[in-house]
C-alpha cells in the first residue's frame, strides 16, 4: 500500500498532456512586466526608475516587511516605466516595465550548466542567499521561503519534505522539472537540510510519475539522508498539511503552522531555485511554466523569464485556440480564471491551461440533496455543505465553530457536488468573513 | 480577441457527477430485487411497479406545474425511486387504486409538501407505506402466496414475521434468503438486496455505515435475545432474512435527503433504527418495524446533525 493522507481527497481525470514533453526556452519578450507583488506579504518597493538600465538579475524591487520576498529583472534592457499592470489576481497593481535589449546577466551568475555539490555556507548564510534571491514558494503559494526556514523561537524541524506530488491535473512543470534537474534538486535538498539543520528530508513523489521517482531513488543512493517516498495518487496530495501527514503521519493540529509538527516543506521547482541561488548566485528571475489543454496543438513545458505576458507562451503551445473559454493560471483545481492572455508569468505561474468552451461554464446549481458527498472528499473533515449554509445566512459563530478558516479551498467539494452547488465560492466568503471576525477579537 | 474570455472562482472542472446518476445508479441496483420479484409474484410484480412508478411521476408533475409553479423535476430519478419503493413496500395483490393513494400520500405529502427533492424530512415512500398500511390495514397484511407455491397452498399465506410472532411453523432459512417466500414485492429475497448494497457501494453512491450498522444492531440485539432464550423469535438470522430489514437498511435508510451527513451520524442512525426495529417487531403491535424506525429516525436526523461533526484533520493529537 503506497502512503497517502487518511481524510477525504478525489482523483480528477489526470489529463497530464504535456507530460514527458521536454523543457523549451521561451523566446525572450520585447517588453517585460514585472509586478512588483509576486509573493504573499507586502508588495515590493522600486528601487530602480525610468531611463535604468538594467542587466538580467539585477535588483529591481526591494522588499519591506518582514513577509516580502525581492524582486530581479530576468531580463537587459531599460526601464521604460512603473505602471499598474494586471496580474494574475485580476487587480492592476505596480509592475516594473522593461524594453528588452540583449541579454547581459549580472556579472556575479554563474552562468554554466554544470553540478556544483559542495555547499560550506552556514544555515544563516543559506537564508540570507535565499532572501537574497527573492525565493518564494513556487509550487503556486508563492509564501517567502526565507521566512519559512526562519521558525519561530522554540520550534524545530525534525523532517524536511520536499514536495513533488504534483497533484493537480493537466500541470507538469515540476514533473519535468524533476527529470532534467533531478541532481541539481538533491543538492537543493542538502542545502536546505542545513539551511534548517535537519538530519532526514524526505521527497514525496505521486505514483504516476514512476520515471521521476526510478530516477531520484536511483540518486537518493548517494544521498544519505535524503528518502524517496512514492504516494498514492490522490487530490489535493500536494497541500502542505496533507503532504506533511502521507509522509510522517502527524496531523498539523488546527490554526497551526506545520513546524509545530517539526516539518517544513518545500515544492521540487523552489528547491531547484535554492540551488541555483546558493549554488550560481542566480536569482528568481525565470521558473518553468506548463502549457496545456485538451484543444491545445502542442501542450509543452517553457522556461519563461518572469514577466513575459502569457500570450507568449501560449504561441509557443501553438496559440489559442479558437474555442477558448477559459485561461487559466495554474491547474484546473485552484488556479485562477485570467481576464485576458497579456498578463505575465510571475513567480508562482506553474502553468497556463486552457479550457475549452463547453467546459468552461458551470451548470446551473440545484438543491442540496444531502447526499454528504463533499464531506466524504474534503482533505480538511469540515462540513461543506453546511458551512455554505452559514455563509449564506450570515451565521458567523457558527461558522467559526465549524472551523471554515481550517478551509484549504482546495475545491474538492464543488468538484464533487452532483447538484453543482457553488460550496467553494461560499466557504472562501465566509472564510474572508469569518478571519476577520477573530482578527478583529484579538486586537 | 473576439471571444471574450469566462472568469470564475476555482475549481475550473467538476467531476461530472450528477443528481439523475445518482437516481438512475439507485435504480440499478433494485434491478435484481425487481427481477426475482417477477420471478415470484408474476405480472402483479410487473403492474404494481409500473403503476407506481407512473402515478408517482404524474403526482409530481402535477403538484410542480399547477401548484408549486417551479418547473418539474421528474426527469431526475427521484421520483421513480420513490415510485419503485413504495411499490416494493406493498403485497403483490394490493388494488391498483390504493397504490394510487400511496403514491399520491408519497409524493404530496412526504416530497412536495415540503418543497420536493432535498427539503422532505420523512423518506417518501415510507411515508406512502405507512399511510396506506394505517389507512387500509387489512389490504397491505394479506400476503398471497408466491405464485411459484403449489397451487394446494393456501390463498393467502403469512410472512415469516407473522408466523414468528403466531408462533406457526416457518420455512426454510434458504428460501428466506433466497426469496421465494410470502412478503411485500421487493423484500423476500435477501440475496438480490445484499447485491443492489455491493453495487451501490462499489459504485460509491452511499456508504456502509447506515445499511450496516443497521443489520449488526438488530444481529447483535437479537443474538443476545437468543443467547438468553433460544427460541425461533430471537433467532438473529432469521430477524436478517426476514420482513422489510434488509429492503429497509439498504434502500430505504440510505436515503441521501432523509439521512444523516456524518459517518458518526449514520452511526447512531443506523444503531437506533436497529433498536427500534427489534422492540416493535418483538413486542409491538406490528409483526413489522423496519418502516417505522427509518421515519422516527428521519425525524431525529436533524438533530443529529446538529450535535455531530465529520472527523476533522487534525483533531486528534498525533501519534
Amino acid at each position: 500500500m503506497l502512503k497517502t493522507f487518511r481524510i477525504g481527497g478525489i482523483h480528477p481525470a489526470e489529463n497530464k498532456l504535456s507530460a514527458g514533453k521536454k523543457i523549451v526556452n521561451a523566446a525572450l519578450p520585447a517588453q517585460v512586466m514585472i509586478p512588483l507583488a509576486q509573493h504573499i506579504g507586502a508588495p515590493c518597493q522600486p528601487i530602480v526608475k525610468k531611463g535604468d538600465k538594467v542587466k538580467v538579475g539585477t535588483l529591481i524591487g526591494k522588499s519591506v516587511g518582514f513577509v516580502s520576498a525581492n524582486i530581479h529583472s530576468s531580463v537587459s534592457g531599460t526601464v521604460n516605466k512603473i505602471d499598474k499592470v494586471m496580474d494574475a489576481s485580476g487587480y492592476k497593481r505596480d509592475a516594473v516595465i522593461i524594453d528588452v535589449d540583449g541579454d547581459e546577466w549580472e556579472p556575479t551568475i554563474d552562468k554554466s550548466d554544470t553540478l556544483k555539490r559542495e555547499c560550506n555556507l552556514s544555515s544563516k548564510e543559506i537564508i540570507e542567499k535565499i532572501a537574497g534571491a527573492g525565493i518564494v514558494g513556487m509550487g503556486g503559494a508563492t509564501f517567502p521561503t526565507h521566512v519559512k526556514l526562519t521558525p519561530p523561537p522554540g520550534l524545530k524541524a525534525d523532517t524536511l519534505i520536499i514536495n513533488g506530488v504534483e497533484c493537480e491535473p493537466y500541470l507538469t512543470s515540476d514533473h519535468e522539472l524533476m527529470l532534467e534537474k533531478a541532481e541539481e534538486i538533491f543538492v537543493g535538498t542538502e542545502i536546505l537540510m542545513k539551511a534548517v539543520d535537519v538530519k532526514k528530508a524526505v521527497i514525496g513523489i505521486e505514483n504516476n510519475k514512476k520515471d521521476a521517482i526510478a530516477r531520484f531513488t536511483e540518486i537518493s543512493k548517494s544521498y544519505p539522508g535524503i528518502e524517496v517516498q512514492p504516494l498514492k495518487v490522490k487530490y489535493p496530495q500536494g497541500g502542505e498539511k496533507q503532504l506533511i501527514e502521507a509522509i510522517t503521519g502527524r496531523q498539523v493540529p488546527s490554526g497551526a503552522l506545520p513546524i509545530s509538527v517539526g516539518a517544513i516543506v518545500q515544492n521540487v521547482g523552489t528547491t531547484f531555485a535554492v540551488y541555483e541561488a546558493v549554488q550560481k548566485n542566480k536569482p528568481l528571475f525565470e521558473r518553468i511554466v506548463t502549457v496545456t489543454g485538451k484543444e491545445v496543438k502542442n501542450p509543452c513545458n517553457v522556461r519563461a523569464r518572469i514577466g513575459t505576458p502569457i500570450k507568449n507562451l501560449i504561441e509557443i503551445a501553438g496559440g489559442l485556440p479558437d474555442d477558448t473559454g477559459k485561461v487559466i493560471s495554474g491547474g484546473p483545481m485552484m488556479g485562477k480564471a485570467l481576464p485576458n492572455i497579456e498578463i505575465p508569468v510571475a513567480k508562482g505561474s506553474s502553468g497556463i491551461l486552457i479550457i475549452p468552451y463547453s467546459e468552461a461554464k458551470r451548470k446551473a446549481m440545484k438543491d442540496c440533496i444531502r447526499c454528504a458527498k463533499c464531506i466524504n472528499v474534503c482533505p480538511m473533515g469540515l462540513n461543506p455543505t453546511l458551512l455554505m449554509d452559514l455563509t449564506e445566512f450570515q451565521i458567523w459563530d457558527r461558522a467559526e465553530k465549524q472551523k471554515i478558516t481550517d478551509c484549504i479551498e482546495c475545491g474538492s467539494c464543488s468538484y464533487t457536488c452532483p447538484a453543482y452547488r457553488p460550496l467553494l465560492d461560499y466557504i472562501r466568503l465566509g472564510k474572508g468573513k469569518v478571519t476577520g471576525i477573530v482578527r478583529a477579537r484579538k486586537n | 480577441m473576439e471571444n471574450k474570455l469566462i472568469v470564475s472562482p476555482s475549481p475550473h472542472i467538476h467531476s461530472g457527477d450528477s443528481i439523475p446518476k445518482n437516481m438512475y445508479g439507485v435504480l440499478i441496483a433494485l434491478i435484481p430485487t425487481f427481477l426475482l420479484s417477477l420471478y415470484v409474484f408474476g405480472l402483479n410484480a410487473l403492474i404494481l411497479t409500473l403503476a407506481s412508478i407512473l402515478f408517482c411521476m404524474l403526482f409530481e408533475y402535477f403538484i410542480s406545474r399547477f401548484l408549486l409553479k417551479i418547473e418539474p423535476t421528474i426527469s431526475d430519478g427521484s421520483a421513480i425511486i420513490t415510485g419503485v419503493l413504495l411499490a416494493f413496500n406493498v403485497p403483490s395483490n394490493l388494488p391498483i387504486w390504493i397504490l394510487a393513494i400511496g403514491a399520491l400520500a408519497a409524493i404530496g405529502i412526504g416530497k412536495m409538501s415540503f418543497g420536493g427533492l432535498g427539503k422532505n424530512i420523512f423518506n417518501p415512500a415510507l411515508v406512502g407505506r405507512i399511510f396506506l398500511l394505517i389507512s387500509f390495514p387489512a389490504q397491505m397484511t394479506t400476503w398471497p402466496a408466491p405464485v411459484l407455491a403449489s397451487a394446494t397452498d393456501a390463498i393467502s399465506s403469512a410472512t415469516v414475521l407473522s408466523r414468528l410472532n403466531f408462533g406457526s411453523a416457518l420455512p426454510t432459512l434458504s428460501s428466506m434468503w433466497v426469496g421465494t417466500e410470502s412478503g411485500s414485492l421487493g423484500e423476500t429475497s435477501e440475496i438480490a438486496l445484499l447485491i443492489g448494497l455491493i453495487y451501490m457501494l462499489w459504485k460509491k453512491i452511499i456508504t456502509w455505515h447506515i445499511p450496516i450498522s443497521i443489520l449488526i444492531t438488530v444481529a447483535i440485539f437479537t443474538a443476545i435475545l437468543y443467547i438468553f432464550d433460544p427460541q425461533p423469535l430471537y433467532n438473529p438470522i432469521i430477524h436478517l432474512a426476514s420482513g422489510g430489514l434488509m429492503l429497509g437498511a439498504i434502500f430505504m435508510a440510505t436515503d441521501y435527503v432523509t439521512s444523516p451527513l456524518t459517518k458518526k451520524g449514520m452511526l447512531i442512525y443506523g444503531f437506533f433504527i436497529g433498536i427500534i426495529t427489534v422492540c416493535i417487531r418483538l413486542w409491538g403491535a406490528y409483526p413489522e418495524g423496519v418502516s417505522f424506525a427509518i421515519v422516527l429516525m428521519n425525524g431525529f436526523t436533524p438533530l443529529i446533525n446538529y450535535y455531530t461533526t465529520p472527523k476533522r484533520f487534525g483533531e486528534k493529537q498525533n501519534g
